[in-house]
């Protein structure tokens, strides 16, 4: 019991709320600008690197660098948009995804060539958990990491809810066409969204490489199963990536617990197959998703 | 001077001219409303006023003011509002956050707007944390048109209000039309249903193949042999059986 928890369950919710943070990004994306951002699992990644950057200036705490992090990764994305994504404006959605596939190769060489393959540490040296009740282990980082991710939930369903550019980036999700009409500025409710999504994406980077470390490839195998957190949920549904996010983080942790007998019910190793079959079973049993999203 | 006036107005969809020389006034204080049979441009014509598709030649004049070629999105600052045929309101947004997307041009304060809306379209209060997409067809029309008059447009678009509504729901629309046009809003409509339009209509332009056909105070057009033969006697049994 105390196995479940310590060493699945808790890993899973720590995994699923940073799956939850990119697939929130991803999603809007996705119902706004209407094309699945291949770049995203590097914009994590970019995230990931200004923090460690900052962290070697500076010598503060991770969560103290995350907010600079969050700017510099959004500065990132808002110039990317400008000089590479506008000009597709008009173009068909197949067009953005391949120039989003070809941003993704550009960003990941980028990052190489500034900081290099090596792995690297956000925080040097190992932390020890601390033991409640002589069973329940938990990592500060790990409370850290559920604690940010949760605190920038509520600031995007604050945004969504409750601001004037929060409810037109919604309108324009439902139906970008009427929201010209309605005299919306479309454009400011683009950069809004690449806004939210790139400070979300360089959170989840920041967060991931707190729990393991700062890799190049980091990112792009944050993608897969962000995507299935964000199929998951529904496109188009930031309430759905949350949920997504968590379902996908939680089932990838959970299915190598001993369910039956004493061996892992799934071999460690193809956690990340967990992801991949909830996303095809999801797509041909009910590809709107959980949320009720759109379909392509 | 007119609220709205379409001048000989030529133009289309890139290489297809619909619409080969159309011309329209609306007044202040009035309804106006386009019949005319199955693709003769009257859409396009109200899409062409909303900088909607290229004019080749012609003139749109609001106020006086020439608007020709502006595209939607100056067009709704100039305190034009357009309600399309389809997909006119955001299902996923409540019913008072459609409202509030519909004053989102507007720099002051838009509360006591909406306040009028309520009151225009009652059952609207009542529904107004509910998603604008779970109500009745007449209802979203509520939802449509209260979120164009938000603005307080100079001049309000109207696109076939009626299309695919029950003829309970239709009377209903017509009623709903008649609330804004009393609360101070000229309006330009296409409809389907020309016999109970032109009723409301103090006047009426029956366009054909993209050219005016006839045109007439909305009583001369019901009165007028022609057009009643042409136009609104496939919707005699239908009317009469109402």
């Amino acid at each position: 019991m105390s196995d479940l928890i310590n060493f699945h369950l808790i890993p899973g919710l720590v995994l699923g709320s940073i799956y939850a943070l990119g697939a929130i990004g991803l999603t809007l994306t996705f119902g706004i600008l209407r094309f699945a951002n291949f770049a995203h699992g590097e914009t994590m990644t970019l995230g990931a690197y200004f923090a460690w950057t900052l962290i070697q200036l500076t010598g503060w705490h991770p969560v103290a660098v995350l907010p600079m992090a969050m700017g510099l990764t959004v500065l990132v994305a808002l110039g990317i948009d400008r000089g590479f994504y506008k000009p597709f404006r008009a173009s068909a959605t197949i067009m953005l995804v391949i120039a989003s596939f070809g941003m993704m190769l550009m960003v990941r060489s980028v990052i190489q060539f500034i900081w290099g393959v090596q792995v690297k540490a956000l925080m040097p040296g190992i932390q020890m958990p601390v033991v409640l009740f002589d069973w329940l282990r938990i990592s500060p980082k790990h409370l850290m990491i559920v604690g940010f991710a949760l605190l920038l939930m509520f600031a995007v369903h604050y945004l969504l809810t409750y601001t004037k550019i929060g409810k037109a980036m919604r309108a324009m999700s439902d139906s970008p066409e009427l929201a010209r009409l309605t005299g919306i500025n479309t454009e400011s409710v683009i950069r809004a969204t690449w806004i939210i999504g790139a400070a979300l994406a360089a959170a989840a980077g920041v967060l991931l490489a707190l729990d393991t470390h700062v890799h190049t490839m980091m990112g792009f195998k944050l993608l897969l199963p962000v995507f299935a957190a964000t199929i998951l949920g529904g496109i188009g549904r930031p309430y759905g990536a949350v949920a997504g996010g968590l379902v996908i983080g939680l089932a990838e942790e959970l299915s190598s617990y001993n369910w039956i007998g004493t061996e892992p019910l799934l071999n460690p190793g193809y956690k990340a197959g967990v992801a991949f079959a909830i996303m095809v079973v999801m797509l041909i049993w009910r590809p709107s998703g959980l949320f009720k999203g759109k379909v392509y | 001077m007119a609220t709205l006036k379409l001048k000989d107005v030529v133009g289309g969809y890139g290489d297809t001219q619909i619409l080969h020389g159309v011309s329209i006034t609306v007044d202040p204080g009035e309804i106006v409303v386009i019949i005319g049979p199955n693709g003769a441009g009257k859409s396009t014509a109200i899409k062409a006023v909303f900088g909607l598709l290229k004019l080749t030649g012609g003139q749109i004049l609001l106020e006086g003011e020439d608007i020709t070629n502006t595209p939607p999105e100056k067009v709704v600052r100039n305190g034009v509002c357009y309600v399309p045929q389809t997909a006119n309101i955001f299902p996923g947004l409540t019913v008072e956050e459609n409202l509030e997307m519909g004053a989102y041009v507007r720099e002051d304060d838009f509360r006591p707007r909406l306040e009028e809306i309520y009151e225009m379209f009652p059952p609207l209060r009542e529904k107004r944390r509910q998603a604008a997409g779970t109500l009745s067809g007449g209802q979203r029309q509520m939802v449509a048109m209260g979120k164009a008059l938000m603005l307080e447009p100079r001049i309000l678009l109207l696109d076939e209000p009626t299309a695919g509504l029950s003829p309970k729901f239709r009377g209903e629309i017509f009623n709903i039309v008649k609330t804004v046009h009393a609360a101070g809003t000229p309006i330009l409509m296409v409809e389907q249903n020309a016999k109970q339009a032109l009723k409301i209509a103090h006047r009426g332009y029956v366009l054909v193949d993209g050219r005016n056909k006839y045109t007439g105070t909305g009583q001369e057009l019901l009165d007028d042999p022609e057009v009643a033969a042409m136009f609104l006697g496939g919707e005699k049994t239908e009317v009469e059986a109402e």
